[in-house]
């Protein structure tokens, strides 16, 4: 347990001390350029590390194939949600891990949602119009932000500058990049609430590390009552509770 | 081929609140009554693991499976409507107990003035203040004759209330105290006190103590957790139809419950209904299901949908305005303001569905609008329903959505804003309505519904006077930032908004304008009646489980009558119409037959 939480320190203070925030290991040309492109084919170093990384059987791949997919999704999400003096960013929170299992279950399939044609792209007030599956959507859309800045900045994505991501970014969120399938909004709206929803929801789901999220936004989680706080005039500050501790019902 | 079986008294379509109300009464009064339900059954020992935002909250755990069953939207009739694909706007609930299950328990009774719009508009505003394309109408009953029922919902739900200075009268004081008041709900209090307004707490369906329903039903103490909207609760301490109406129905004896029950027509042989068509989803199965009287009560769009793809009442027509099945559909709008506060945390993470603070003073017909280019207002509250971290980000407006000035901001400001919000009333308008959509079909191969919807004058009008108002309130709160709620150009489908839809069978005193009487018992197939707010003429200022209770009550009552009467309307149609005098012959001739 000891070696556990130093491990944990030890790799927060890499990543504070090097400076170093965006996109996990592989996430931006500093890192890049300094350890080479050799790291991306490093399973244990491109994995991006968390607090929890020693014996956390859950960060590993369910959906994605190729490592370079889930860098550029890592880079991505790092640049929505990023590590700042309040805490961790997508990426230590395990936000890529938890879109990664999403994408191959219920919510990467559609499985509740209307899915048959014919498909239409609709005004801007009909709402999701695509027929590609959410897995799809982000693929095609993973792949998109790679030609994209392949084609402005003769690199990959995990390899440029935080404000060059954000650049192309913004492209997308502004639907400026054409996409097969679906437009490129599209794909930015789910991706920014996927990564929400990653830093925030209970642990269990493979995001929001150590509930770090929660912690970062004093939120304590599922506590079964606050009958004895809900009158109080001060801020209650509470150490958050996970899901998991209701388990013995 | 469909199996047919035993023909029952009364066969319910759906069960929720509605169906639970009619089979406790009907079950009393020792009448047979079968509910079919397409989804699970569900009591409190399903809600154990429900604090959870992302499966429950974003991921829709507890509402209607969109992949079988949706339906379509546009804004206007020269567009092409679309499927609504995932849900966003409302949110439709599966299951037994419906969307009862994960309602906030907010729980009001319209006013008279709603009961009788029309008549009291023209009356004190001259007619047609709205102009003509503005389909106004009486609901046919008035809130004396209705007063009994919306106390008798709340009685069996133990509403926890106090006296609305401003609200509609009551005969009885609420049946359990108000809720706990906190910090947020006093500040409100004050402010709203200070400006000249009348505050008081909102009548609430999460209890403030543990209450005992007159059926012997136990509901249990709200704890206060954070987690009712869109969620179960899992002490058995929001009022729904699981832990109330329903079980009682069940104690009679007299009610069976059939999950898994999709059904797919209404079957009738032109003047009455003989039964319900239903597919079984898990075996596939299909079955017949013969009945004397046919209840329906599932949600506003599917009772307006099965009558429809079912051939009951006559479609309504945008182009000449008859027809009334899909007439009248109306929705909310949601003026308000919210305040951002530097130097104050407030602990909005804590929380119930209905805990709030609330005025009326603006709402119904509460304030004079002879110098406004609108009618009615709306409830305006301030509400702490616990802020869950996923959906609740708030930043003052000109902030980055995304990235570390996002990140940073609605950090901050997570315990450090709060909003005030008005359940903005919504009036009939002529081209706002439901039929059947031409290309796309359900899971069974029958025509969805396709809402045709946008936000009227009246609607922008109403915004902007309420959210100016809301501002108002929350300047005398102390808020260092104040911004008011904006209308988006059309609406929109994909935000959520508000599940307070209505219309599509609406209720009232002329067959020619109307789909049901007063006892919700169709104008032109007696024997069945259409619950839920699929009967409001229009939608009013408070959120409509109250009165959608109240009407299930005068239903089941109007239901027991008929059966007594041996047939025919309950309530005698209004004269002007020809479809009325035929009604009136038809009666005369039976009354004849019966002396």
């Amino acid at each position: 347990m000891a070696e556990e939480q130093e491990q944990k320190i030890s790799r927060r203070r890499f990543i504070k001390n090097t400076g170093y925030v965006a996109g996990g290991a592989i996430g931006g040309g500093i890192l890049g350029s300094l350890l080479g492109t050799n790291l991306l084919d490093t399973e244990q170093e491109t994995a991006p590390e968390t607090t929890e990384q020693q014996n956390n059987y859950n960060r590993a791949l369910m959906y994605f194939k190729r490592r370079e997919d889930f860098n550029t999704l890592s880079a991505a999400t790092e640049r929505i949600f990023p590590e700042d003096d309040n805490g961790p960013g997508a990426v230590t929170l395990g936000v890529p891990y938890f879109i990664d299992h999403q994408l191959a279950g219920a919510y990467g399939h559609n499985d509740r949602e209307y899915m048959q044609g014919p498909f239409s792209p609709g005004t801007d007030y009909q709402g999701y119009q695509t027929r590609l599956r959410r897995h799809e959507l982000f693929m095609v859309g993973i792949r998109a932000l790679n030609d994209e800045s392949n084609k402005r900045f003769d690199a990959s994505f995990v390899d440029l500058e935080g404000d060059q991501q954000d650049e192309i970014l913004t492209e997308f969120e502004n639907n400026a990049v054409a996409m097969k399938g679906a437009t490129s909004s599209t794909f930015f709206e789910e991706l920014k609430s996927a990564t929400l929803a990653g830093a925030y929801s209970d642990p269990l789901y493979g995001g929001n590390a150590d509930m770090e999220g929660w912690k970062m936004k004093e939120f304590p989680g599922s506590q079964m009552s606050y009958v004895e706080q809900i009158g109080d005039e001060d801020f209650v500050e509470m150490a958050p509770d996970a899901l998991t501790s209701h388990t013995n019902f | 081929m469909a199996q047919e079986l035993d023909k029952v008294e009364v066969v319910t379509v759906g069960v929720g609140w509605t169906a639970g109300i009619i089979a406790a009464e009907l079950g009393k009064a020792g009448v047979k009554v079968v509910g079919l339900e397409r989804g699970e059954n569900r009591d409190t020992s399903d809600f154990q693991m429900v604090h959870d935002e992302y499966r429950y909250a974003l991921r829709y755990e507890l509402m209607q499976d969109a992949s079988r069953e949706t339906l379509t939207f546009r804004n206007h009739r020269e567009e092409r409507a679309l499927p609504i694909r995932q849900w966003g706007s409302f949110l439709p609930g599966e299951g037994v107990g419906g969307a009862g299950v994960h309602w906030n328990g907010q729980t009001w009774r319209f006013l008279p003035y709603d009961l009788q719009i029309k008549t009291m508009t023209d009356q004190k505003y001259g007619a047609d203040k709205l102009g003509k394309d503005y389909t106004l109408q009486d609901w046919g009953i008035t809130y004396e004759e209705m007063e009994p029922y919306f106390y008798q919902f709340e009685a069996i739900a133990g509403i926890s209330g106090e006296e609305n200075p401003m609200g509609p009268p009551r005969s009885n004081p609420y049946p359990t105290p108000p809720m706990k008041s906190t910090p947020i709900l006093d500040r409100f209090k004050e402010a709203a006190g200070n400006l000249g307004l009348h505050p008081f707490m909102m009548p609430s369906g999460n209890l403030s103590e543990n209450y005992e329903n007159p059926d012997g039903q136990q509901i249990n103490a709200c704890q206060y957790c954070g987690f009712c909207e869109r969620f179960g609760c899992e002490y058995g301490a929001k009022s729904t139809p699981n832990v109330t109406v329903i079980p009682t129905a069940l104690d009679t004896g007299n009610f069976e419950l059939r999950t898994d029950a999709d059904v797919v027509e209404i079957m009738h042989d032109g003047q009455k209904a003989t039964g319900v068509r239903y597919v079984d989803l898990k075996s596939g199965e299909e079955f017949i299901q013969p009945a004397d009287i046919v209840v329906m009560t599932s949600y506003v769009m599917n009772n307006t949908r099965l009558l429809l793809q079912s051939g009951l009442g006559k479609p309504y027509n945008p182009d000449d305005g008859t027809g009334v099945i899909g007439k009248n559909y109306c929705y909310q709008i949601l003026p308000g303001a919210t305040g951002y506060f530097e130097d104050e945390k407030f602990n909005t993470y804590m929380g119930a569905g209905a805990l709030g603070a609330s005025v009326d003073d603006y709402n119904g017909d509460n304030f004079d609008h002879s110098d406004l280019g609108f009618i009615h207002g709306g409830v305006m509250s301030i509400t702490q329903t616990g802020r869950r971290p996923i959906a609740n980000n708030p930043v003052p407006n000109g902030t980055p959505g995304w990235g570390s000035e996002f990140k940073k901001q609605s950090l901050h400001y997570y315990h450090r804003s709060l909003s005030i919000g008005a359940q903005g009333a919504s009036m009939p308008h002529r081209s706002n309505y439901m039929d059947l959509d031409p290309t796309y079909k359900d899971a069974h191969g029958n025509p969805l519904l396709r809402l045709n919807y946008d936000f009227t004058e009246q609607d922008r009008k109403l915004h902007e006077y309420l959210s100016d108002r809301a501002a108002e309130i929350m300047e005398e709160m102390g808020a260092d930032i104040v911004e008011k709620a904006t209308m988006p150009d059309h609406y929109d489908i994909v935000p959520y908004q508000t599940t307070h839809n209505t219309g599509g069978v609406i209720m009232g005193d002329d067959p020619e304008t109307s789909a049901v009487n007063n006892y919700l018992q169709m104008w032109d197939h007696e024997n069945v009646f259409v619950v839920g707010a699929s009967a409001f003429a229009h939608n009013g200022g408070y959120n409509p489980t109250g009165t959608v209770g109240a009407l299930a009550y005068r239903a089941a009552e109007g239901i027991l009558q008929y059966r007594e009467s041996g047939g025919g309307q309950l309530v005698q149609a209004k004269q002007k119409s020809k479809l009325a005098k035929k009604y009136k012959e038809a009666e005369k001739k039976k009354n004849r037959r019966l002396a």
